[in-house]
């Protein structure tokens, strides 16, 4: 029958990856979604005009690939002797890379609100922040929503590029267990499965908040 | 008392406010008609600031509304105003809708804010409709909600800025009726419509606007009666 040489040690071993997936992925998309707010709402306050240079920026972090990033990074903290820890650097790297998306998302979500509600509003004596607090924040949340959770999603499985700056995350301990045991498909399978558990909860949450939100619009 | 002086505004190169002037008293209901383009609604969403003048002055109770020391929240939450588009909060119940403004902008407790809410909704005809969201309700009915969610402020004055534009020809009545109620309790209104029945039972002014100029204004019987504008009376004419 079917024979492993895999032992529970070594499944706590990936389950130690698995923790180190999500911290950075926790870190990276609190953070990123943090400055992808504010950053949105800078660039519809100041339009495309003065918005410009922010949006150069943001799409530099789009249009590089992370990998590359993650290594620049990772060089240039060095040379400019910051003594960031991979974890740090990790973290600063892929919070910026989920802060240029997620600022379009929420770009996106602020435009979806009609200004003539927002107007309705205002002339009910609201300010800009209650406003933005009351009005646009939830009707923008659930425009965003899905794509939000796609962008998490995306953003937990480009985590396991942080391997390339020496943390051990679930992929690299698959790998580590897959050159000393010599059963790479079984492990990847178990690696994969892993992640799935990760990401399913996180696709349920936001289905289940769709839904909830649905029968009033 | 509200007092428009030789306002005018304009959008880019189109001046769509030509040097206004209207006084309107407390207790008096103004309506204002007019084509398309003539710089009706635009005089309302100057009145509670909403777009900045760039001449004349308006004053509301004294207070110019276009001045740079002027808090415009405040100021706003004593002149109601309802759009063409009722605008709900889709993400709000009926009451929810109502109550947010005065809890936020007045700081009214919870409970005093429901009241209030309460009593706007259900002499709009909606105390049936409480829990409900606005997308589940006719436009009539988001257009009452959209009416008692600017009552609950208690303001002053009520603009009506073609509020049964946008209706269905069926849902017009229910919407003209809360405003025949409220200009019978004496509340101070400026409607602009394009009813002119309406516009001749509940007016004790009307004003008629024509390419960003007042072309007339007279109690409705004289306006419609007697009509002396030659571009009022083409108007008059075709509305018939």
């Amino acid at each position: 029958m079917f024979n492993t040489a895999l032992t529970w040690s070594d499944l706590a071993f990936l389950a130690q990856g698995a923790a180190m997936t999500l911290a950075v992925t926790a870190v990276s998309v609190t953070a990123g979604t943090l400055l992808g707010i504010l950053f949105g709402v800078i660039r519809v306050q100041a339009g495309p005009y003065w918005s410009m240079p922010l949006t150069f920026v943001l799409d530099v972090f789009r249009s590089v690939p992370l990998l590359i990033q993650l290594v620049l990074a990772n060089a240039f903290q060095s040379i400019a002797k910051l003594g960031w820890a991979p974890f740090t650097t990790s973290c600063v790297v892929l919070s910026l890379y989920t802060a240029a998306y997620c600022t379009e998302i929420v770009r996106g979500g602020i435009t979806s609100v009609p200004p003539t509600t927002r107007r309705a509003a205002r002339s009910l004596g609201m300010t800009w922040w209650q406003d933005m607090r009351y009005i646009v924040a939830p009707l923008a949340t659930r425009v965003s929503l899905p794509s939000w959770i796609g962008l998490t999603l995306g953003v937990m499985k480009d985590s396991a590029l942080v391997l390339w700056l020496g943390l051990i995350e679930l992929l690299r301990a698959s790998q580590i267990l897959v050159t000393r045991l010599q059963e790479p498909l079984f492990i990847l399978l178990i690696c994969g499965a892993i992640y799935f558990l990760i990401s399913f909860p996180i696709a349920r949450l936001g289905g289940y908040l769709e839904k909830r939100w649905s029968p009033n619009d | 008392m509200i007092e428009i002086e030789n306002v005018r505004k304009s959008f880019g190169t189109l001046e769509v406010l030509k040097g206004i002037d209207l006084t309107v008293q407390k207790g008096e209901v103004v309506t204002v008609i007019g084509g398309s383009g003539s710089g009706k609604s635009t005089l309302l969403t100057c009145i509670n600031g909403l777009e900045p003048i760039d001449a004349g002055r308006i004053k509301v109770d004294g207070t110019e509304v276009h001045a740079k020391s002027t808090d415009l929240n405040k100021l706003r939450s004593k002149i109601g105003i309802v759009f063409q588009q009722w605008n709900a909060f889709p993400h709000l119940t009926v009451l929810e809708n109502v109550m947010l403004a005065p809890r936020k902008v007045l700081g009214q407790s919870k409970q005093a804010a429901e009241e209030m809410a309460v009593k706007q909704l259900t002499h709009v005809g909606l105390g049936e409709k409480l829990q409900v969201y606005p997308n589940r309700m006719s436009g009539g009915q988001q257009q009452r909600m959209a009416i008692a969610r600017a009552l609950a402020m208690s303001p002053e004055y009520m603009l009506f800025d073609e509020v049964t534009s946008a209706l269905d020809p069926q849902l017009v009545g229910e919407v003209l009726d809360t405003l025949r109620m409220l200009a019978s309790e004496g509340m101070t209104m400026i409607c602009v419509t394009h009813e002119m029945k309406f516009a001749r039972e509940v007016s004790d002014r009307v004003a008629f606007f024509h390419k960003g100029v007042m072309a007339e204004i007279a109690p409705p019987e004289a306006l419609f009666g007697a009509p002396k504008d030659p571009e009022l009376q083409k108007f008059l004419a075709a509305t018939h």
